[in-house]
Formats: C-alpha cells, sequence, structure tokens
C-alpha cells in the first residue's frame, strides 16, 4: 500500500526497522481513517495526478484591478474622513457655508452617470450581439461625448466654487474648515481627471474598434464610484462644515 | 483559470536597450531593478548606522571626511547632537522603506509572482514599470535632503507631530528635509500602490491552468498577503503625508497646534492635533511591520520545504495564520501609543488583538519547527540563512509580549528595549528573509550559482554579529537608557557606555560580513559558476520548470498546466523524490484509499 509518511532519519538499522513497522503500522490503521485532516498529508495527496479541474470563473484583470483600486482610493478618503473627525476633536470647525454651485455640480457628475451608462449599455449589447450594427449607429458614441462634457463642466463649476471662495478671500489657510473642504475637493477632481482620461481612451478605443468590454465596463466603474464619492463627500462636508 | 492571450499581459521583447534594461515593462527586469534600489538603500543605511554607532561608542571621536556630508552637521568631523538625529532617521526611513519593503516584497515578489503562477507577466506591466520609476524618483529627494539647505530632517522616521509641522524653527532640516522626506514617502507611496494593484490582480486573475488558490506556493500567497496590506496602508500614508506638506507649504493647521512657543518663538497655527499624525501613520505603521516581514515568512517556508524535502506540516494552516497577521495589524496600530495620551481604555482596547497576534504568529514558528523535527535538512546559505529567520523571528517576538501590555510598556517605551525588538523582529529577520531569498533565487535570476563558502561565513558572522548588537539593546533598555539619545552622560547612563561600545564593535564586525555578501553577490553574478541546470535544488515550484534566466514571456512556446500542490517532497512510489506541479505523473493519495 503506497502511503506519503515521511521517513525520519534512517541513523541506525534498528530505527530503520523501527520505521517500516510505524509505516506499515500507519499504512493499514491510521491513514484511511484520518484522510485528509493532517495538512501534511493533504500536501501530499494531489487530485490523483490528472488535472483538477478548476473552474473558469475568473474575470479580466481589468475588471479585478479596477475594483482593486477603487479599494485604495476608498482607504485615501476614509483616512481624509477619519482625519476630519480626529481634528475636530482636537479643536471644534468653524462652520462656513458652501459655495451654491457645488449642489448644480452634483447633479452633473449624477447626469453624467446616466448618460456613460446609458452609452455602456448599448455598447454592451452590441459586443453581446443583442443589437446589429445598423441599430447601433454613432449614438454609444455621442453618450460617451456627453458623459466627457459633463465631466468636464463638472471640474469647471468645482473650479468655480474655488476661485469664488478665493474671491470672498476664504483660501486654503484660512480655517481647518477650509482647509478640509479645498483638500477633498481637490483630491476628488485629481481622481475626476483619471476618469475623464479613462473615458477619452474608451472614445479613442471604440472609435478604432478595439475597445473591450471589460475596459468599458472598467472605466464605467470608475467613473460611477466618483459620482457616489463625491454625493459622499458633499454630505461629508455639508454635515461637518 | 481563463485564456491569458486576451489579456494584457502579452508583450513582445523589446528590441533598445532602454527598453529591455531601463524602462522596461518584463516584471523580471522591474524585479531586478527593485533589488538593485534596495541594495543601494541597504548600504546607504547600513553606513549610517555605522556612523551612528561610532559616535554613540566614542563620542567625540572624529569620523574623517564626515565635514564633507554635511555643511554644519560635523564640525571638525564630530557629529553634532541634531546630525546624529538627522542620520538616525535616515537610516530608519531608508531601511523601512526602501529596502524592508522593497526588497522581500517588490523585488522577489515582481520578479517571482508571475513566474510562480504561471503568468506570462503582470496584467498591467505600465502600471508595474511606474511603479519601480516612481519609487526610484521617491528615493532621489531624500538622498537630496542630505545636500539642501540645513540637512535631512531629524524628526525620526516617525515624524511625531508637533515637530515634523511646525517648520524650520523645529531645528535643522525640519523645514526643507521634512518637505522632501514627505514628498519621497508620498511619491513611494504611489508606487507601491500601483504594485500592490499588479500583485493582487496576478494573483487572483493571471494563474495559469490547474493553478487553483491553493496550489500557489507559500511565497506566493505571502505577497499576496502582503500586497493587500500595502494597499490599504499606503492609502493611508499618502494622504498622511499630503496633509503634512501642507501645513508646511500652504500654512494649514492640521497637526500645528495653536500658540505653540519654541525658542521664545510664538509660532503660527491653531488647534492642529499632534495625535492626528500618529494616528494616520501608525494606521499604516503597524501593517507595515508585517509588509516587512510577511514575504520573509513566505520564503523562508519556501526554502525550507524544498531543502528539508518534505512540506509543511500544514500549508492550509500557514496560509490562514499570515492572512490572520495581516487582518490583525490593523487592529492593533494603538500599541504605538499607549504613552501618547490617547485615553487609556483606548490602550487596553488595542493592547489586547495585540496579544491575540501572538497566537498566529506562534503558529508559524510551531509549524517551521515541527517540520523541521527530524527532516534531513540540506545544509546551505538559503536554509541557514532560513533557520537564522526563525531564530531571530523568535527572539524578537518574544519581547513583544512585554511591550504589549501598556503597564510594562509605560517602563518600556522609548528605551533601547524597543529598538532591540523591533531590529530584531522585523529588521534583522526580515534582512535574513531577503538573505535566503537571495542565495535560494540567485540561480534562477542570474544563471549563476553563488559561492557556498563565501555564504556559510557570510551567515554565521550575521548572525552572531546580529545578536551580539541586539540582545544587548534589551539589557540596556532594562536598564532605562533612553533611545535617540546622541550621548549618554546622565550618572545612571554612564556605567552603560561599555556595553555601547561592545555594540558597537559588533555592528562593524556585522557590517563586513554583509561586505562579504556584496562581494559574492557581484563577483557571483559576472565570474559565478554556471547554475548545473534550471533547477539546481530539485524544487517543485513553476519557477523551477522554466528556463534559466527565464525567457521573456517566463515560459517560452508551451503555457505550464499545473498538475499538484505545490510541494510534492518524498512522495512515496514517485519516480523522483519529488515531483514537479507540471508533472503529470499519478500520485497516490490517502484520500483515494480511503
Amino acid at each position: 500500500m503506497a502511503t506519503t509518511v515521511h521517513e525520519p532519519p534512517k541513523v541506525e538499522q534498528t530505527k530503520i526497522d523501527q520505521t517500516k513497522i510505524d509505516k506499515e503500522k500507519i499504512g493499514q490503521e491510521r491513514l484511511p481513517s484520518q484522510g485528509s485532516g493532517n495538512g501534511g498529508w493533504r500536501n501530499l495527496a494531489p487530485a490523483g495526478g490528472d488535472l483538477r479541474r478548476v473552474k473558469d470563473s475568473s474575470p479580466p484583470p481589468a475588471s479585478t484591478g479596477i475594483w482593486v483600486g477603487l479599494a485604495a482610493i476608498t482607504m485615501t478618503f476614509a483616512a481624509f474622513t477619519s482625519a476630519l473627525i480626529v481634528r475636530q476633536g482636537t479643536a471644534p470647525l468653524v462652520p462656513i457655508t458652501l459655495p451654491p454651485v457645488l449642489y448644480l455640480n452634483t447633479l452633473v457628475i449624477i447626469a453624467s452617470s446616466v448618460t456613460l451608462e446609458l452609452a455602456r449599455r448599448r455598447i454592451a449589447a452590441f459586443m453581446s450581439g443583442l443589437k446589429n450594427k445598423s441599430d447601433q449607429a454613432a449614438a454609444p458614441a455621442q453618450w460617451l461625448y456627453i458623459t466627457l462634457v459633463l465631466g468636464l463642466l463638472f471640474v469647471a463649476g468645482q473650479t468655480f466654487a474655488w476661485m469664488q471662495l478665493k474671491s470672498q478671500g476664504f483660501g486654503l489657510a484660512t480655517n481647518i474648515s477650509y482647509s478640509f473642504f479645498y483638500v477633498l475637493t481637490v483630491a476628488h477632481a485629481l481622481h475626476v481627471f483619471g476618469g475623464l482620461g479613462g473615458l477619452v481612451r474608451v472614445i479613442a478605443k471604440l472609435n478604432n474598434s478595439v475597445l473591450r468590454r471589460s475596459t468599458l465596463d472598467a472605466t464605467a466603474r470608475y467613473w460611477h464610484f466618483m459620482g457616489a464619492l463625491w454625493v459622499y463627500l458633499l454630505v461629508l462636508l455639508w454635515i461637518k462644515l | 483559470m481563463h485564456d491569458m492571450s486576451a489579456h494584457a499581459a502579452q508583450h513582445g521583447a523589446p528590441t533598445s536597450f532602454l527598453r529591455k534594461h531601463v524602462f522596461s515593462i518584463d516584471h523580471k527586469v522591474i524585479g531586478k531593478q527593485y533589488y538593485a534600489l534596495a541594495l543601494v538603500a541597504a548600504f546607504v543605511g547600513m553606513f549610517l548606522s555605522w556612523l551612528m554607532r561610532i559616535h554613540l561608542g566614542f563620542g567625540s571621536y572624529a569620523i574623517p571626511g564626515l565635514h564633507l556630508l554635511s555643511k554644519n552637521g560635523a564640525p571638525g568631523d564630530v557629529m553634532t547632537p541634531e546630525y546624529y538625529l538627522q542620520l538616525m532617521t535616515m537610516h530608519g526611513t531608508i531601511m523601512v522603506f526602501f529596502v524592508l519593503t522593497t526588497a522581500p516584497f517588490a523585488a522577489f515578489g515582481n520578479f517571482f509572482l508571475p513566474i510562480q503562477t504561471g503568468a506570462e507577466d503582470m496584467p498591467f506591466p505600465h502600471f508595474n514599470m511606474m511603479s519601480f520609476w516612481v519609487t526610484f524618483t521617491a528615493f532621489l529627494p531624500l538622498v537630496a535632503s542630505f545636500f539642501v539647505s540645513d540637512g535631512p530632517t531629524l524628526g525620526g522616521w516617525t515624524q511625531y507631530a508637533p515637530l515634523s509641522a511646525i517648520g524650520a524653527a523645529g531645528g535643522p532640516g525640519e523645514g526643507w528635509g521634512v518637505i522632501l522626506w514627505a514628498t519621497s514617502i508620498c511619491l513611494f507611496c504611489i508606487g507601491q500602490l500601483l504594485g500592490s494593484l499588479n500583485f493582487i490582480t496576478t494573483t487572483l486573475d493571471m494563474r495559469c491552468k490547474g493553478m487553483s488558490l491553493m496550489r500557489l506556493p507559500l511565497t506566493a500567497w505571502a505577497w499576496f498577503i502582503t500586497s493587500v496590506m500595502g494597499l490599504t496602508a499606503f492609502a493611508v500614508l499618502m494622504p498622511a503625508c499630503i496633509l503634512l506638506i501642507l501645513d508646511h507649504v500652504a500654512g494649514t493647521s492640521f497637526f500645528k497646534p495653536g500658540n505653540m512657543v519654541i525658542n521664545d518663538q510664538v509660532l503660527p497655527g491653531s488647534g492642529g492635533s499632534t495625535l492626528l499624525w500618529q494616528h494616520l501613520f501608525w494606521f499604516f505603521g503597524h501593517p507595515e511591520v508585517y509588509i516587512a516581514i510577511v514575504p520573509g515568512m513566505g520564503i523562508v517556508s519556501h526554502v525550507l520545504i524544498t531543502n528539508m524535502r518534505k512540506p509543511m506540516l500544514s500549508h492550509r494552516v500557514l496560509i490562514y495564520s499570515m492572512g490572520a497577521l495581516a487582518a490583525l495589524s490593523y487592529m492593533v496600530y494603538g500599541h504605538h501609543m499607549f504613552v501618547s495620551g490617547m485615553n487609556p481604555v483606548s490602550s487596553l482596547v488595542f493592547s489586547f488583538p495585540t496579544l491575540v497576534i501572538t497566537i498566529p504568529s506562534t503558529i508559524v514558528v510551531l509549524i517551521w519547527l515541527g517540520s523541521l523535527y527530524g527532516s534531513k535538512l540540506r545544509i546551505n546559505s538559503a536554509s541557514l540563512f532560513a533557520l537564522g529567520f526563525i531564530s531571530m523571528f523568535i527572539s524578537g517576538g518574544v519581547s513583544g509580549f512585554f511591550l504589549a501590555q501598556p503597564s510594562i510598556d509605560i517602563m518600556l517605551h522609548a528605551t533601547y528595549f524597543v529598538v532591540g525588538h523591533f531590529h530584531l523582529v522585523m529588521g534583522v529577520a526580515a534582512m535574513f528573509g531577503i538573505f535566503a531569498g537571495t542565495y535560494f533565487w540567485f540561480p534562477k535570476m542570474t544563471g549563476r550559482m553563488m559561492n557556498e563558502t563565501l555564504g556559510k561565513v557570510h551567515f554565521v558572522m550575521s548572525f552572531i554579529g546580529a545578536y551580539c548588537i541586539f540582545m544587548p539593546f534589551h539589557y540596556l533598555g532594562i536598564a532605562g537608557n533612553v533611545r535617540r539619545y546622541q550621548a549618554f552622560t546622565d550618572d545612571y547612563l554612564i556605567p552603560l557606555i561599555p556595553v555601547h561600545k561592545f555594540i558597537t564593535y559588533a555592528a562593524l564586525f556585522t557590517g563586513f560580513a554583509q561586505l562579504i555578501f556584496l562581494y559574492n553577490l557581484i563577483h557571483s553574478r559576472f565570474k559565478g559558476e554556471l547554475a548545473p541546470n534550471d533547477n539546481p535544488w530539485q524544487g517543485t515550484s513553476l519557477e523551477w520548470s522554466t528556463a534559466t534566466p527565464p525567457p521573456h514571456n517566463n515560459f517560452g512556446d508551451k503555457m505550464p498546466v499545473v498538475y499538484h500542490d505545490p510541494y510534492q517532497y518524498s512522495v512515496e512510489g514517485a519516480s523522483a523524490d519529488y515531483i514537479m506541479q507540471t508533472s503529470p505523473e499519478k500520485v497516490h493519495s490517502p484520500d483515494e484509499e480511503a
């Protein structure tokens, strides 16, 4: 009977004999009942030498990668949030009035998510063969361009808010509330720029007919996340400042 | 496991020198680049420690040429107290970030993770290239800080606020030095985030046919777990550094308290939280410790298994324990802040999970020792350093029990006891992991063998030397020797000076051993004995089934197919004492017989 027990070092003849006895004993009596309970033995027990069939369920790297990236961004903004809360414990935050244009910007970024989703679904349907070529025409690209314009409009709106505050004399160092306001909104805007770059890339790839579904989905996920993140930040700023 | 041909990992071999060796997107080249960066950083860090030790042991001893390193730091070649602190800060920063993070994780991980998972490359090779070059760029401001303005920052690698945030009033290097430091670390974080993104995605998505997660070698698991920690930890340190930079350049008060008076000067600032920095820093800082050590655990397990010719007692429990360490690392960061003025109840809350960490740590150690028991270990440089790792990890870990308890930590904190603890458990242990990996994988990385005799001499000297340096640290700490002091003039410290002299000799001796290693590394790279074959250690994992050094796409024309768990050694009834993961040879299992 084949067993997979490791032999101890063979130092003396008597020990070897003992080992053989032990081995037989273990092989006959212990192994079958023990099954794979022992980790060491389990390692030695592959699936009979044949390829173990593993279900092919792993997503393409772009799909996993975007979630990993979003996790990192989440951690970064969680750190900023906890900084705000801990800092608030040291000295109370000074109440400030958020520039009204932010609420308009919120509508713009939510609208951009909607237009991107319209584009994504059309392209996805086309890629899955649900629609023929004539149906899709130039529509998805149009929605992508609209998304891009809305994204730029959002960044422009944020810039307007910063300039408005600046003209009123409220800068980064005016007080801690403005410090956090600028840090959070600028950090978010920089991430939005990344999303805009992604959109440009998707449009370029679509025009060259080399767009992959996973690239499209990853970009869309990133963009939606930017929208959700903005809503979160707005609520945070509104409650805390 | 999907069909990789559909994804981004395929790219043609580069032809130009620049694309091949400098701006390469090949993970193997990037791994070697990381190794080279870590090597340079390690010797810079070691050199700084030599300067510090000479100063500590021999007070006003003039180190010839020291004034060349600093305009004001060493008049007459004798170190000023401030310059001592600057060297200490740079030693810590360089060693923790640019050696202990880059070598075991980024260097070996980059080279071997895709090969061990059976991938042609990482899924985002351009991000990978950026990862290295951003990290390299991060090293520059740190080195530059030696030569600009009044030198590097003196605040310690932890950069506690408010000292780090108040600017030049805080002392030499606290203005530009801190800005350069924070810029460097911020860039470093970006580099490691890009790296972690690739590592995680490679492990999850790029595995070849037959490579289930549990069939990954322990090294791959260690890198995967480390990259998850890296992703979450560096993403927190980066914003902290941004806030610190803003306190310097934009006049904000994130960390600057109001009405601070230094040198009769009232500093600007209002209501900044000094504890905030510690919270953000240590939320990164404790996982960082495990980022340094967990890859070493993987490497040591991998090396020992190959040299024991048998698997560990439990593959799964080792993986779960490393995972548990990673998860716990986020719940314990407050144990660095027991005496920070934090609520004492918080200390208790952080103390409990800190003590819980001893459970997975002990399980890992027991699995190593239990597996070693009765094994016929092949003694070579790699396996010796793996044993050394275990020894250092146990010795350094035991003092962790004491420090984990707030009541004892109040006495021991900020003494050499702490310095001894972390140097053994994360510094030397992680270095030994790097050495084990170097001696073990050198033939695969270069096609040549390292000199075994020199390797063993290196081990013996390093092992004895490291204990001679860091064991007395514990004694010094119990005797009340405070850390970060540049001279010992108090009555109760003067009798300890001979111990410091002894440690300095030990440090010079241990450092000399590293020069032997450096010689061995460079000499073997060009003139070493050629590796006898692709698998000189008779290993089973995928890196040993490909050519030496591996071709551009890792496996040549034929992608590997995996049939076995990673460590099939001494399998009875098999044709040899090991079965490679790619071998279709059938193995009888106890399961089948049952």
